[in-house]
């Protein structure tokens, strides 16, 4: 039995369907979601949320959010949530780099070292999940 | 009266400036749509935090969380958001006014941080001490960019600087209405529990209090962001009634200056007959 799904950011509504099992980044650790799942409020950390919906799978670079599932329904409250295959892999490596030079220059505003890490985090998740997603394609699963 | 040649170059100038302001009263249209779409777009996610929030009240309490408590007395922090460019009717006017009258009517400390140039600039003469401006964030604000103000204003209510922190800002209300709110930021007033399950039948993961420390801040960059879309959907539509009124205004201009036009060219016209007329006779 499919239950809804819905990913929203704070510029968007991501992601809304009937899904049929998701996985999360959860904060202490990889949260998979079945329906009729007890209600739960977890913090996730940055990482891949996948989603399977009659077999074909997706999957989302998730930063900075939260997880409510009830019986019927599961939303994701993120930060930023981009769909793999919408990833653009040449810029986030370009904003993995030009975030560990800020890092590496040292002698940075406590502000900018935060904001640094932050983009370096960000990046790092996406070209993880961008290239997983390159490597095994948007195949079915049985 | 002034001659002929003035007039047609009045015409000329007032059909210019109407030029103008019907390409910015569709540029404004335009960009409405959109600011309009953003707010809408943003509001899923403000209402879920909203829940979370107040399913995690139901299970804490009040005292759990120092963005949640008040401290006694203090300053008064007005956020004042306007926009940078003027243009837009009487806008800011009204959002600065209003902040005024909030101004005028606390008794005891208070200081402000103003959003946007208008702001800054109106409040700089009032003698409100202005603790830090930022700039307006355009006509597409992003999360990212209110994150810096949020915490800024976070971290100092924190630090126990402020008792309390109220957003001043134009809710957009319709294409018509916009109007000058304060709405109350910090300390936060979580909402009654939602209807559904009971706040206290979920499970918290990894526990209540670490949830509720990660939620509060982007719960306070939600509602600035919140407040600074509305503000530009406001400022869009300001903008674009101001700009049909000066398109209209600039018409009703060129009718009468074309009236004037066409008053003077006859009585130039009668004036040069009369003097054919009265020369002819002359030299008979």
């Amino acid at each position: 039995m499919p239950f809804r799904l819905e990913i929203v950011t704070p510029e968007k509504r991501a992601y809304a369907d009937d899904v049929d099992f998701v996985t999360l980044p959860g904060s202490e650790g990889e949260l998979g979601v079945l329906p009729h799942h007890a209600p739960l409020i977890s913090i996730l950390g940055a990482g891949e949320l996948r989603v399977r919906k009659g077999g074909v799978e997706e999957s989302f670079a998730i930063i900075g959010g939260f997880v409510q599932v009830l019986p019927d329904k599961v939303v994701v409250m993120a930060e930023t949530a981009d769909l793999a295959a919408e990833i653009d892999l040449e810029r986030a490596r370009e904003a993995r780099l030009a975030a560990e030079r800020v890092l590496e220059a040292g002698i940075v505003e406590p502000v900018d070292l935060a904001q640094a890490r932050a983009e370096l985090q960000a990046a790092v998740v996406r070209i993880r999940v961008a290239e997983r997603r390159h490597r095994e394609g948007p195949h079915r699963r049985a | 009266m002034a001659s002929q040649r003035d007039i047609r170059r009045r015409i000329g100038a007032v059909k210019n400036i109407k030029q103008i302001t019907r390409a910015m009263q569709f540029v404004a249209a335009s960009k409405l749509r959109r600011a309009q779409d953003a707010t809408l777009a943003a509001r899923p996610y403000a209402e879920k935090l909203d829940e979370v929030l107040a399913d995690l009240a139901a299970v804490l309490g009040d005292e759990h969380h120092p963005l949640l408590a008040r401290p006694d007395g203090g300053t008064r922090l007005l956020v004042v958001i306007t926009t940078d460019r003027g243009l837009a009717g009487p806008l800011n006017t009204n959002t600065i006014r209003f902040a005024l009258k909030e101004a005028a009517e606390h008794e005891g400390r208070l200081s402000a941080v103003t959003v946007g140039r208008k702001g800054r600039d109106a409040l700089r003469r009032t003698g409100i001490p202005i603790v830090a401006h930022f700039n307006g964030f355009g006509d597409k604000p992003s999360f990212a960019d209110v994150t810096p103000l949020s915490r800024l204003v976070s971290d100092d209510f924190l630090a126990g600087t402020y008792g309390q922190i109220d957003l001043v800002y134009s809710t957009f209300i319709s294409t018509l209405v916009q109007r000058p709110i304060a709405q109350p930021l910090l300390p936060i007033r979580p909402g009654p529990d939602s209807p559904g399950i009971p706040g206290n039948q979920f499970i918290f993961e990894p526990n209540p209090a670490t949830v509720l420390h990660q939620l509060l801040p982007r719960y306070v960059a939600t509602r600035v962001f919140q407040a600074i879309l509305e503000t530009t959907a406001s400022e869009m539509s300001s903008k674009m009634v101001a700009m049909k009124s000066a398109t209209e205004n600039a018409e009703e201009l060129i009718e009468d200056l074309t009236l004037s036009y066409n008053k003077v060219r006859q009585n130039n016209i009668t004036r040069e007959m009369i003097e054919i007329a009265s020369g002819a006779r002359a030299g008979r």
